[in-house]
């Protein structure tokens, strides 16, 4: 029942790490919470509490989806499970 | 849960109820600050609020800062007003704003009498007022006397996913028992304005919005040397993992649940359509946005944090609530409400909805925030631009 990673909506390309912190290699319990699901992934990074992980591979260009909407643009492609933050994702506003 | 019908206030002569009974002494401008300390110093149980401003504004500014002041001083949490100001026509006009609640309010001006004797006459008056403040008992007044505003600060992940929904929770909660509720922070819906625009609970409302965040955004894009990076998000924002304005926004949006807004307050305005949820325009850091919501009314305010703000008002209670377990294990002591088990999902968003409306009754019923405690009083007006 533990949960590792929460996903706002299920159309969302990114969770939440939850607790403290995420190393990498570690199988993640993530739950949706739109619907009330459950789904894993493998991390590939160390993650910590309040950050995202990428729940799918992201090339350049492609739209981040967080609460089934659109926050930002991918500027360097991510893997499924790598860390999304501002190293890889801008804002498409200013 | 079975929500409380009412909750113990100050009834103030206009009808209105207060969280609080305090005696404010209100300088008209930054040069009276050191009178109105000096009277505060001499009467125990007043509070003085000094301030940056007041002087050469002019136009829709200097309005504003009217509005704060009046306003401040008209709050139902506030029992009596002793103004000084510089000049006896300004501190008068403010007097007049404030009396035409019926609470006690006097003015006292500087010009050709100075600091020490006019601390000694406000002094006197300030005596008289505090003590027949203190003889003011608490009554039972309904829920719908409640003026709730929200605002987040020192958001991160967190916020969005529990501690604003959280509040979500309460308005939607609380919003059929008649109580007045309010959201700002124009800047930071960016992303999310859209979104918040189909929230209007009539197209008038919708179209208000959408001009009110246009204009912000074109100011922005006017002023901006760069981006706003380092400000929307902040390095505090960043470091709790928030990416983008966008996801800020998104985060932000979460407090207002399901309800809609029935119009767009101008900073500081009083709201005259009923009870309800209502929109203001105001900036998104956090003692400004507090300030024009205690000036418009509102008597109690609802504050989710992430990585830990710890902003109070003088005379609007701040209520604080996190879901970041490190915030409350670090920073306890500015937390009232703690919402981390949504995280754990020990916890689900209604039983944190019904924890935050216990303890916003019993701040409301006198309870000390956790930013009064600690003294926490920023007072802090809004400027639309440079003076004359």
């Amino acid at each position: 029942m533990a949960t590792d990673i929460i996903i706002h909506d299920k159309k969302d390309n990114v969770g939440v790490v939850v607790i403290e912190k995420i190393i990498p290699k570690q199988d993640c319990a993530c739950w949706i919470m739109e619907d009330d699901s459950s789904t894993n992934i493998q991390s590939l990074d160390e993650i910590p509490l309040g950050h995202k992980i990428a729940m799918t591979d992201l090339n350049e260009g492609d739209t981040i989806l967080k609460y089934g909407h659109d926050i930002g643009k991918v500027v360097k492609s991510i893997k499924k499970g790598e860390h999304v933050h501002v190293h890889n994702v801008k804002t498409k506003k200013w | 849960m079975e929500i409380p019908k009412s909750f113990l206030g100050y009834k103030r002569e206009n009808g209105r109820a207060g969280t609080r009974n305090h005696v404010i002494i209100l300088p008209v401008d930054d040069i009276s600050n050191a009178c109105a300390e000096a009277v505060a110093n001499n009467i125990k149980g007043t509070i003085a609020l000094p301030h940056s401003y007041g002087r050469l504004q002019f136009g829709a500014d200097l309005e504003l800062h009217f509005r704060t002041m009046i306003g401040t001083g008209c709050n139902p949490n506030v029992a009596a007003v002793i103004v000084i100001g510089i000049e006896p026509k300004w501190t008068k006009k403010i007097v007049d704003g404030i009396a035409k609640t019926g609470k006690p309010v006097e003015g006292f001006h500087i010009e050709r009498t100075g600091d020490i004797g006019t601390t000694m006459k406000a002094s006197k008056k300030a005596q008289e007022f505090v003590m027949w403040a203190s003889e003011k008992q608490r009554e039972e007044c309904p829920m719908s006397d409640l003026w709730i505003s929200v605002k987040c600060g020192e958001s991160d992940t967190t916020s969005g996913l529990a501690a604003n929904p959280t509040v979500g929770n309460l308005m939607d909660k609380l919003e059929p028992m008649g109580v007045h509720l309010c959201f700002g922070e124009t800047s930071e819906l960016t992303g999310a304005e859209q979104v918040c625009a189909t929230r209007g609970a009539t197209k008038e409302a919708s179209d208000k919005f959408m001009k009110t965040w246009n204009d912000y955004n074109d100011f922005i894009l006017k002023e901006a040397t760069d981006d706003l990076s380092e400000s929307q998000p902040t390095a505090g924002n960043i470091a709790g993992g928030l990416t983008t304005i966008e996801e800020k926004a998104f985060g932000n949006f979460q407090k207002i649940g399901n309800c809609k807004f029935i119009d767009v307050l101008e900073p500081a305005e009083e709201p005259t359509k009923g009870k309800g949820l209502y929109f203001m325009d105001t900036s998104s850091a956090a003692a400004e946005c507090v300030t024009l919501q205690a000036a418009a009314g509102f008597n109690i305010h609802l504050f989710p944090t992430g990585q830990g703000n710890i902003v109070g008002n003088p005379i609007e209670p701040v209520v604080k609530l996190t879901a970041n377990p490190l915030t409350v294990k670090g920073m306890g002591e500015h937390i009232d409400c703690d919402v981390s088990k949504i995280l754990t999902r020990e916890m689900n968003m209604s039983q944190a909805g019904d924890e935050l409306i216990k303890t916003t009754l019993r701040v409301a019923n006198g309870r000390l925030t956790c930013a009064e405690a600690l003294g926490h009083k920023e007072f802090v007006m809004t400027k639309l631009y440079r003076s004359a």
